[in-house]
């Protein structure tokens, strides 16, 4: 958006007004309390609704998650984990809803090989610009979450923009507002982590010993953080990472290392193909070179007849 | 409700059971999870399924459909013999203390005067002692052995935590554990809130289910209590409107009754309506019931209803059976005796029991007329959707009329919600295509027959002839007019006794409330629970101030809640005998020295002495009644009935099969399965993602639940060879459905003195029309039942088998 700055964008060193850090007094954050969610997927349809995506409609194969995974159509999805807990011999239904993290540490804006495809505003969120998008599926693979899905259709990638376009005329996401219970709030990062703060205490107080935040180190910390009644196990609430999660090492390693040892090596056969031409000089065509050449085109022409 | 969605917040304790309201009720839920954040709450959750609301409950203990006045006995008996009873409470403001009169008595699950032939009991002896002045006689210290509270110790005594885990499933720990959370709600400054809904109305018992509940919550001093009370959380956005306004086949607005052929005349009709008070200085605030009826006359009749004619009683329908309810309009249908039908609003195909007799009783008809903004399946019956709705059209003769109406967000009126909030709303799109508001259609129908009436004559032509109908446009009454007659208005100049000079109502103004209300036929007002909602203050129900000064959840000038703006009901009894509060951080209202006040409407007179008059006015004994002399048909204390479908014996009352006072229409009886062919006991519910038959319209919607399913336990999945996401088929015997299987750890098999009981879960909401993919509908398979005293249709408990099969097939596709 327009009215927001942007703290850094793939494939290019700085940001467009410069390289501006994720600004602290400004960083926004959306806090999904795990424990006060009922699943009732108005979230879900929120999403669909605001960002005026049509999702089709699927069949039922067994289970409550509909559809099935993220597509490009839907940014957002709660999933359903039966899990029994055997520390008290009893059940729970754990329902976590799934979708962009918005890292500090983007892996997808580090994977895109797209100048200004993937870029980060100042207040943290990570949003993708479809006109740079080129369809590659590198974020994909960057995003330590598996978030972003990509449009055969479109060839481009979609995922959660955090409603940027609300956000930046000062209104909360389309999911938060319309979350009947509270579980999803959006305010400031700091405010967030308060707000977790007491839940994690009245979690507490009801014999959830392990409650805490979600809010992984790995990535530089999320602008999507969860408060979990088991923040020991994320692992539980399907299948989210574990709290050391990291962006993939081939990520970091094509990014880093890699990325300036393929830029030396392009530089080097550059330089190469310099000596060569001062020291050898140009090509030249040969009289044998041009006869070879006419009998070729002349023996595909008489098979083409 | 007793109470209001804000109000739940107030709790120390909620106890979901009847209902699934994060699941059904997800917006109003939010106030449970209010009370959990701010107050330290606990929230229990006793439902067959570990449901949604489960999923975010302190505690949940499973118990078997179609049991719950077991377990809630249970705790009765739990709470007796723990002694956890609010004493003063129980003491002064219940009918512990009224003794019963001799001959009453209950055995094998039969209360005296039963007669199985009628299926139906002479109440006569459930009813108390009376003294010479006719008041009902007490014993205070409660020793009489014939005193309500002791008759209530022996009926419950059989209920204990082995039984309860005997007949309901429940383990006993797990029992345990629910009785003692609640229990420790007896403490006069502690409360507990019920949330029921159509889990404990749709059954054979239902209204049992939640008196049961109700004796408990009044055990507990928890009536009248901010944070208590109970709590339904009414199933459509207006279905507290439909009662509030009358649309049953036995009411007029405002709970008043129909008369019946016995009631000739007026004074006849009074008669078994003028509600003595039972105790001496108290308040039956329903003698002031011909007020509320010769006023209702009024606004229907005007003129037309005068003294000389008994205020038009004879335009007044006589009721020939206790009710016309759906299951009996249904079964006339399908005898051939009724032949013409309007479905308003409601899509009986779908939302009625065993579609198979509701699709014949619509092509035995010759009119049918389906008012609706949706494509209802009803008015679609006769077509054929292969397997989905099998049909042969050209043999269908019924011809079928269908009257696109607008939708709630297309016109302007008021909803009446759970909370007894009547809010107004303004249209927010205009309506597509041809379809009119519903009032449009009833008024030209209303012309039309009174033009027939007019030319031809008939029967009795005079009811519709008479009808007052004063709009400014008689094609189509505005809603504010309507709401205005709802409200009342004064009909002829009432001078001031004390003072001629003045005038207590002046004629043509709107009346302030209902206690001015007159049974001479100087006032008129459609329905007097909604008097004050539109005074010449204007409309109180487009309020929308939402300032909350107490910080109780009061909002006292958003909209308005009937009775007179009064948010919490019974609230006098949030005080004790001396008027003080019995918590004042939560009181509603407390004697000052002079007369009630507080943050809500008093729910007494407000200079009414304390010590004098007793809260529960609407009762004419003053107080809460833990028997109720004569007024429910299947018992004054409930029982616990199987269903009339049941895997199992019933272990209290052996010989007695479901509720003994339930109404079984012929061919029902044959058409109720046994527990040797259909072994499993399933339930119906609804889910978070459909709103009912509408929502499958939605697109969005049908993305978020697309395809009808059944959920069973990993066992009974075992045991019958079924796989996560494999199409089932489920047979009742009416009918059977296929499904996709959800497979599920949070359904368990319940073990009911000591062997299995296998649930089956349905989710209802999925028909042949709309965005979804086609489905069966889950009442294929319910029981043709309702509850003895209501008729709400038994949806919630009856028995099916279930087996892998293949998917269904459609008819082909006509171009």
């Amino acid at each position: 958006m327009a009215t927001l700055e942007i703290a850094r964008q793939s494939a290019t060193r700085g940001g467009i007004t410069g390289a501006l850090p994720l600004k602290d007094t400004f960083e926004v954050a959306k806090l999904i309390d795990v424990s006060k969610c009922i699943g009732c997927k108005a979230c879900q349809t929120a999403c669909l609704e605001w960002n005026d995506l049509r999702e089709t409609v699927g069949v039922n194969v067994g289970v409550y998650d509909n559809p099935h995974d993220l597509t490009e159509n839907s940014w957002t999805l709660m999933r359903y984990t039966e899990w029994d807990n055997p520390e008290t011999g009893r059940l729970e239904w754990l329902i976590r809803k799934d979708g962009c993290m918005h890292c500090a540490d983007p892996g997808c804006l580090k994977a895109c090989p797209s100048p200004g495809a993937i870029v980060q505003y100042t207040n943290g969120i990570v949003d993708f610009q479809k006109d740079a998008c080129i369809g590659c599926g590198y974020c994909v693979k960057g995003c330590p979450f598996n978030i972003p899905r990509i449009s055969k259709a479109t060839e481009k990638a979609y995922k959660c923009t955090l409603c940027v376009d609300r956000v930046s005329v000062g209104q909360g996401p389309a999911c938060a507002k319309a979350c009947p219970t509270q579980a999803i709030s959006f305010g400031t990062k700091a405010q967030m982590k308060d707000l977790a703060q007491k839940r994690i205490k009245d979690l507490t107080s009801r014999g959830y010993k392990n409650a805490g935040l979600y809010d992984p180190p790995g990535v530089g910390g999320t602008h999507v953080m969860y408060v979990l009644h088991h923040a020991d196990k994320p692992q539980v609430y399907a299948s989210l990472p574990g709290n050391d999660v990291k962006i993939s090492p081939v990520v970091e390693l094509w990014k880093g290392v890699t990325k300036y040892a393929g830029m030396g090596l392009i530089a080097f056969a550059a330089v190469a193909g310099a000596v060569h031409h001062l020291i050898v000089g140009a090509n030249r065509v040969t009289e044998h070179d041009e006869q070879e050449g006419k009998k070729t085109l002349d023996g595909k022409i008489k098979e083409s007849a | 409700m007793t109470n209001s969605w804000q109000d739940i917040k107030n709790t120390d304790l909620v106890l979901i059971m009847g209902g699934n309201a994060a699941e059904a009720h997800p917006c109003g839920f939010k106030w449970v999870t209010e009370a959990k954040a701010n107050r330290g709450a606990k929230l229990i959750v006793v439902d067959p399924r570990y449901t949604r609301s489960a999923s975010v409950a302190d505690y949940y203990a499973p118990i078997r459909q179609g049991t719950d006045i077991a377990f809630l006995l249970g705790v009765i008996n739990y709470l007796i013999k723990n002694d956890k009873v609010q004493w003063e409470y129980t003491k002064n403001y219940t009918n512990a203390a009224f003794i019963v009169k001799e001959g009453f008595g209950y055995s094998d699950g039969l209360f005296s005067g039963y007669d199985e032939s009628k299926r139906d009991y002479d109440r006569s002896s459930w009813d108390y002692e009376y003294d010479e002045q006719g008041f009902a006689k007490v014993d205070t210290t409660l020793e009489n052995p014939r005193c309500v509270w002791n008759l209530l110790k022996a009926h419950v005594a059989q209920y204990t935590p082995e039984m309860v885990e005997r007949i309901c499933g429940t383990p006993k720990d797990a029992f345990l554990k629910v009785a003692q959370m609640i229990s420790e709600t007896s403490a006069p400054d502690k409360v507990m809130t019920s949330m029921y809904a159509l889990g404990w109305t749709q059954h054979s018992k239902g209204s049992q289910n939640i008196r049961c509940m109700a004796m408990l919550q009044l055990i507990l001093g928890n009536m009248g209590m901010m944070g208590g009370g109970m709590n339904a959380l009414r199933g459509h956005s207006n279905i507290q409107g439909l009662t509030d306004l009358g649309l049953m086949s036995n009411l007029i607005p405002g709970y008043l009754t129909l008369p019946n052929e016995r009631e000739s005349d007026i004074d006849t009709y009074m008669k078994t309506r003028g509600f003595k008070e039972l105790r001496p200085n108290q308040v039956s605030f329903w003698r002031n019931y011909r007020k509320f009826f010769v006023s209702f006359q009024k606004a229907m009749w005007g003129d037309n209803a005068r003294a000389d004619n008994q205020w038009g009683y004879d335009f007044l329908p006589k009721m020939d059976v206790p009710s016309y309810d759906v299951l009996r309009a249904f079964e006339m249908m399908h005898q051939g005796k009724m032949n013409g039908y309007f479905c308003q609003g409601f899509n009986p195909l779908m939302s009625f029991p065993n579609k198979n007799k509701i699709k014949a009783a619509l092509g035995k008809l010759k009119f049918l007329v389906v008012m609706d903004p949706l494509k209802t399946e009803t008015a679609r019956f006769w077509e054929n959707h292969g397997e989905f709705n099998q049909s042969d059209p050209a043999k269908v003769q019924t011809e079928v009329f269908e009257l696109p109406t607008t939708c709630f967000a297309e016109d302007e009126g008021s909803l009446t919600n759970s909370s007894r909030w009547l809010q107004w709303h303004w249209a927010g799109a205009d309506a597509p295509g041809q379809a009119k508001t519903d009032v449009w259609i009833m008024s030209q129908l209303y012309k039309r027959l009174k033009a027939l009436y007019e030319k031809e004559g008939g029967a009795y032509p005079d009811a519709i002839k008479a009808l007052t109908w004063n709009y400014k446009d008689p094609n189509e009454p505005s809603p504010e007019e309507l709401a205005r007659e709802f409200n009342g208005y004064v009909v002829a100049d009432v001078p001031d006794p004390a003072d001629p000079s003045k005038m207590l109502l002046t004629k043509g103004k709107q009346m302030v409330a209902f206690a001015a209300l007159r049974d001479d036929g100087t006032t008129a007002c459609g329905n007097w629970i909604y008097c004050g909602s539109f005074t010449e203050a204007g409309n109180m129900m487009a309020r929308r101030d939402n300032k909350d000064p107490s910080g109780l959840g009061v909002h006292q000038n958003w909209a308005f809640a009937w009775p007179a703006n009064r948010r919490i009901l019974y609230n006098r009894a949030s005080a004790d005998v001396s008027g003080k509060a019995w918590d004042p951080k939560r009181s509603p209202i407390a004697w000052d020295g002079t007369k009630w006040s507080g943050p809500d409407i008093p729910d007494i007179a407000p200079t009414a002495k304390p010590e004098t008059v007793m809260p529960f006015i609407m009762t004419n004994e003053g107080v809460g009644r833990l028997f109720v002399h004569k007024l429910m048909k299947d018992g004054p204390f409930p029982v616990h009935y199987e269903p009339f479908e049941s895997p199992v014996p019933n272990l209290v009352a052996s010989k007695v099969r479901g509720n003994p006072a339930a109404r079984v229409f012929k061919g029902d009886m044959e058409q109720f399965g046994d527990a040797k062919e259909f072994p499993f006991a399933a339930t119906t519910y609804r889910l978070t993602e459909h709103f009912h038959y509408w929502s499958k319209h939605n697109a969005v919607n049908a993305v978020m639940q697309p395809e009808l399913f059944v959920e069973i336990s990993e066992q009974l999945a075992e045991l019958r060879g079924i796989k996560k996401g494999d199409w089932v088929r489920v047979d009742s015997n009416r009918g059977y459905i296929k499904a996709k299987a959800v497979v599920t750890k949070r359904i368990k098999p319940l073990i009911c003195d000591g062997k299995p009981v296998h649930v089956v879960g349905i989710p209802i909401h999925w028909g042949f029309m709309g965005a979804t993919k086609k489905g069966f509908g889950a009442n294929v398979l319910s029981p043709f039942v309702g509850d003895a005293n209501i008729e709400t249709p038994e949806f919630k408990a009856f028995l099916v088998d279930i087996k892998p099969t293949t998917p269904p097939t459609d008819a082909p596709a006509t171009s």
